[in-house]
């Protein structure tokens, strides 16, 4: 089942890659889609940025982990770099269970 | 060009880590980022995967996925004549296509570099996103809980830099905010997986009816600058990037040399590449069409007031 679902997305994704490249002279996509589809991304990508900050299970995550990824909101707004992001996120998460706040 | 890939490089073997560490974090078998690294190749539905793999929902992940990755199909249009008209350059050089080599490439305007280009970033980042990918998953397997080192707030903060740039667009984060706030709500009730793809209910935000703009849209300024220098130097690292980072420093001759080589439909999609930084989003300016409907929508609002 894992495996059939990896590589049904590998498959896929290669699938529109290729399609691109290939039917560039015949392939005619609606304004209306053209339009949806990175706003379609930004809505699952931003789902499950706030369900794994907020959630664990379907209980409140605490306040660790919501205050290190605050942390690194910050920062990507400040348009830190990616990688200074990532470890500023942890490491806040880390330090605030290190002092005892989960 | 060699620096922006060194640059880039060791970027995408940082986030490479965190997504070997988070996979093996969720207790997924060692195979399984390999394989998605390798096989898939695309850093945002590999996330999206793996965590609702992880949550016990492999056919979200499937769905989630492609619909993320469907963004490919309109920068294949964009880069096609850059790829080259080979049989086994196509075949090979479409899977090197993620967003950060689309914004490289189209940044570019002369199409001999253009190309040489194309093939160093895609290599680089395929190279570099799973050597990451490895230490990731040696890194994960080596520090026993993840949470102590709070590797579990660095996705979700990766993930919201990835998406930052595109929620500049008016539009694109309401829907981004809406989504997310239903996928929240709905998660104690929801099966695992399914409250991530309710997000989608989110793009009702865009056929609201429609109210009179508070000021005119902005459609033609450009961004100080500042910020285009910025953007180049942080942009490209940000996987949503694509719009924003391309057309930096751009200057018309080229633009149009740029555009005279290419074909009608890949013409268009690049002109709204290009268009992306005058105050719309990385979002938008990946689309083709996206700026003629923007500012379609835009006179349509005006004449409704």
């Amino acid at each position: 089942m894992l495996i059939a679902a990896i590589l049904t997305l590998a498959v896929g994704t290669y699938t529109m890659r290729l399609a691109g490249v290939l039917l560039r002279d015949r392939l005619e996509l609606s304004d209306q889609l053209q339009r949806l589809l990175p706003m379609a991304a930004a809505a699952l990508l931003a789902a499950l940025a706030a369900t794994a900050t907020l959630m664990e299970g379907t209980a409140f995550a605490g306040i660790a982990r919501p205050a290190g990824v605050a942390v690194g909101a910050l920062l990507a707004w400040r348009r830190a770099p990616f990688v200074v992001v990532v470890l500023a996120a942890a490491a806040t998460a880390a330090l605030l269970r290190l002092a005892g706040v989960e | 060009m060699l620096r922006d890939a060194a640059a880039i490089a060791a970027a995408m073997i940082a986030v490479g880590a965190s997504f070997g560490a988070i996979a093996i974090a969720y207790g997924l078998p060692t195979w399984v980022p390999f394989l998605m690294s390798t096989a898939v190749f695309a850093g945002g539905a590999q996330f999206l995967a793996v965590g609702l793999i992880a949550a016990g929902n492999p056919i979200a992940a499937v769905f989630a996925g492609l619909l993320l990755n469907a963004r490919h199909l309109p920068f294949g249009l964009a880069v096609s004549a850059t790829v080259g008209s080979r049989r086994r350059d196509r075949l090979i050089g479409s899977h090197l296509m993620t967003d950060e080599v689309v914004a490289f490439t189209l940044a570019e305007p002369d199409p001999v570099r253009r190309r040489r280009t194309y093939w160093l970033i895609g290599i680089t980042l395929f190279t570099s996103w799973n050597t990451g990918t490895a230490l990731g998953v040696w890194l994960g397997g080596a520090t026993g809980d993840p949470a102590t080192l709070g590797l579990d707030a660095a996705f979700p903060a990766g993930l919201i830099a990835l998406i930052l740039p595109s929620l500049r667009d008016r539009d694109t984060r309401l829907v981004a905010l809406l989504g997310a706030a239903v996928a929240v709500a709905l998660t104690a009730v929801l099966p695992a997986g399914l409250p991530v793809l309710c997000a989608l209910l989110g793009l009702a935000a865009v056929f609201r009816p429609r109210r009179c703009p508070s000021h005119p849209p902005d459609t033609t300024g450009a961004p100080p600058p500042g910020a285009v220098q910025q953007e180049a130097e942080t942009g490209a690292q940000r996987r949503g990037a694509a719009g924003r980072s391309a057309p930096a420093g751009r200057s018309a001759p080229a633009e149009r040399s740029a555009a005279a080589e290419r074909s009608a439909a890949a013409e268009r999609s690049a002109a709204a590449e290009r268009s992306a930084p005058a105050g719309r989003s990385a979002a938008a300016g990946r689309s083709a069409a996206a700026g003629r409907e923007g500012e379609r929508r835009a006179e349509s609002e005006e004449a409704s007031c």
